[in-house]
């Protein structure tokens, strides 16, 4: 896949934030976002601790429904649907946009039935071996747990646990994957096999991570969102988008003083 | 005295008195020894006399008759211990308790684990462990007195003694325990499983019976096989509503008598100790401690093959 042809089909915004506002209770967390990601690339966001990228993730597939007080102002749109309309129910949104978590969170159950789990309850009426395999084949896990498919999620090491909970989201075919810190609980290697495997999904999904690393997101990403943190009162922080771009211009030439000094190293 | 053979403290501020000190551990440990070893003595004591009399009874009684007679009747003239009798009834009570504190149990441990605010699970919870102190005399007349009256104008035959009103009742009282133990587990599950299964689109009824429950079976199963063991040995409540009348079956509208209503009934009653008659409670006590021995194995051996450890 070249570059040039990359850049034709991802014309189209997948998500849009615009004037995007979350609230804890009453205290505000993101101020103010409006980016557009788009389709068939993969997105990082980055920035310090407290500068609300991982709780602008969440809005993308409405995971910060589940935490009581959390608040969203502004327009969140998917292909051209507001996700936070009326008459939207979260459930159908997170069928369609997945999310891959910061600890690996396999459910007590077995390899075989993490996948088929889901996949069964969201209907699907194929093949399920097929399935489970073809998954489990697509986040490059299959070789090592084809013999023990019927073992716990639970025995298998951090970097399998995470490949396997990217298996269970690509089985239910999301168009958009959300990745919270996916490799920070992880190993060197673990976590470059989860990079590689991120390059691949990328033809077929729209992937939005959040990573401390730096290298990570200069790396597999196409695009760059640099957040920052600013004290607001007693000990609150607010988090609100610096710079967003390609993410050579952002890291080699950004705009942005903040964006110059994090991307250097010089804090955070 | 023993002498310190460190160096010489410099800052020579404080000297506690070190010997005596070890005086008072020594004996600390001596002194809580013993309290341990006073209850394990008991408990092996206890143990010792059941088995005695037990043998003693079964040197008049065979093994096999106590195993397969039919009848229950240690004071007739040709007396028959059929153990079957006893256990039938214990059985159907139990059966009966379970009926009631499983289901009740179980769902108001996910709605106070999944569904209740904060708030009210704050103070529902401990109402709920209230129950458990009510007294089982306090039950059993519950049972005798309200329930049984009110049943019986639904079920005309039902006798003012009967295995049913005891049952319930008794299901009634072993509910905080399940529901208290298994809300405790289900709690326990991580909220990143839930996140996960929410995240997959699923709703939260499909996340609490698809993820959470099964993540907490281990402990949801041995508050029930612990509540098993409560209703086997349950006294007061059957002694009271359930009648003294030995009967082999299953219904629930008669009257009928547990192994520990008997315990009750002959330890209470005027049978000469030392009589078979009387030894035949020691029999009863046996059987009844085998029983919830097994259930306390069969409870431990399943928390420790299924206990899924997160991390």
């Amino acid at each position: 896949m070249t570059t040039n042809s990359v850049s034709q089909v991802a014309t189209e915004a997948a998500l849009r934030a615009k004037n995007v506002n979350v609230y804890y209770g009453s205290s505000l967390a993101v101020r103010d976002v409006s980016l557009d990601i788009f389709k068939h690339e993969i997105t990082a966001f980055i920035g310090p601790s407290g500068c609300g990228k991982s709780t602008l993730l969440r809005c993308f597939n409405r995971t910060n429904d589940l935490i009581t007080g959390a608040r969203v102002e502004g327009k969140v749109m998917f292909q051209g649907t507001d996700l936070y309309a009326k008459d939207i129910d979260p459930v159908y949104v997170r069928r369609r946009i997945g999310m891959v978590f910061q600890k690996p969170n396999p459910f007590t159950k077995s390899i075989y039935e993490n996948i088929a789990f889901a996949a069964r309850i969201n209907g699907y009426k194929g093949d399920m071996d097929e399935l489970v395999e073809n998954s489990l084949r697509r986040a490059a896990l299959w070789d090592e747990v084809k013999d023990k498919l019927k073992q716990s999620g639970l025995s298998l090491s951090g970097g399998q646990q995470q490949r396997l909970c990217i298996a269970r989201t690509i089985a239910i075919e999301p168009e958009v994957i959300l990745m919270d810190e996916p490799c920070s609980a992880l190993d060197p290697i673990s976590t470059l096999q989860i990079e590689e495997l991120m390059k691949e999904l990328e033809s077929r999904y729209t992937i939005v991570i959040v990573t401390h690393n730096m290298q990570q997101a200069s790396r597999i990403s196409d695009k760059t969102a640099f957040f920052n943190a600013e004290a607001v009162g007693a000990g609150n922080k607010v988090g609100y988008l610096v710079e967003y771009g390609d993410t050579e211009q952002v890291f080699n030439e950004p705009i942005e003083q903040a964006t110059q000094d994090y991307v250097s190293g010089r804090f955070g | 005295m023993t002498t310190n053979s460190l160096p010489p403290d410099p800052n020579n501020l404080w000297q506690p008195s070190r010997g005596l000190n070890k005086w008072v551990e020594r004996a600390v440990i001596w002194l809580f020894g013993l309290f341990a070893i006073i209850s394990v003595a008991t408990t092996v004591g206890i143990v010792l006399s059941l088995l005695f009399e037990t043998i003693e009874f079964f040197q008049v009684v065979s093994l096999w008759n106590f195993l397969t007679d039919r009848q229950w009747t240690p004071l007739f003239s040709n007396p028959q211990y059929g153990i079957l009798v006893l256990l039938s009834a214990t059985f159907l009570t139990s059966l009966i308790a379970l009926l009631v504190a499983v289901p009740l149990g179980l769902l108001s441990a996910i709605y106070l684990s999944e569904y209740a605010s904060p708030k009210l699970r704050k103070w529902l919870k401990p109402a709920l462990e209230i129950l458990a102190g009510v007294p089982t005399v306090v039950y059993g007349y519950f049972a005798l007195l309200l329930v049984t009256p009110f049943l019986q104008l639904f079920i005309p035959q039902l006798g003012g003694f009967n295995a049913l009103s005891a049952g319930i009742v008794m299901g009634i009282a072993i509910t905080p325990l399940i529901a208290s133990l298994s809300e405790d587990a289900i709690y326990a599950v991580p909220s990143a499983l839930r996140d996960g299964s929410y995240a997959l689109g699923l709703t939260k009824r499909e996340t609490i019976f698809g993820v959470v429950l099964p993540a907490a079976l281990s402990g949801i199963v041995a508050s029930i096989i612990l509540a098993v063991s409560r209703a086997v040995g349950e006294t007061m409540i059957v002694a009271l509503a359930a009648g003294l009348n030995p009967r082999l079956g299953l219904n629930p509208f008669v009257p009928v008598m547990t192994m520990t209503a008997y315990i009750v009934q002959v330890s209470l009653g005027d049978t000469p100790a030392g009589s078979i008659a009387f030894q035949s409670i020691f029999a009863v006590g046996m059987t009844l401690f085998l029983l919830t021995l097994i259930f306390n194995i069969i409870s431990f051996w399943f928390v420790r093959k299924f206990r899924e450890t997160y991390e």
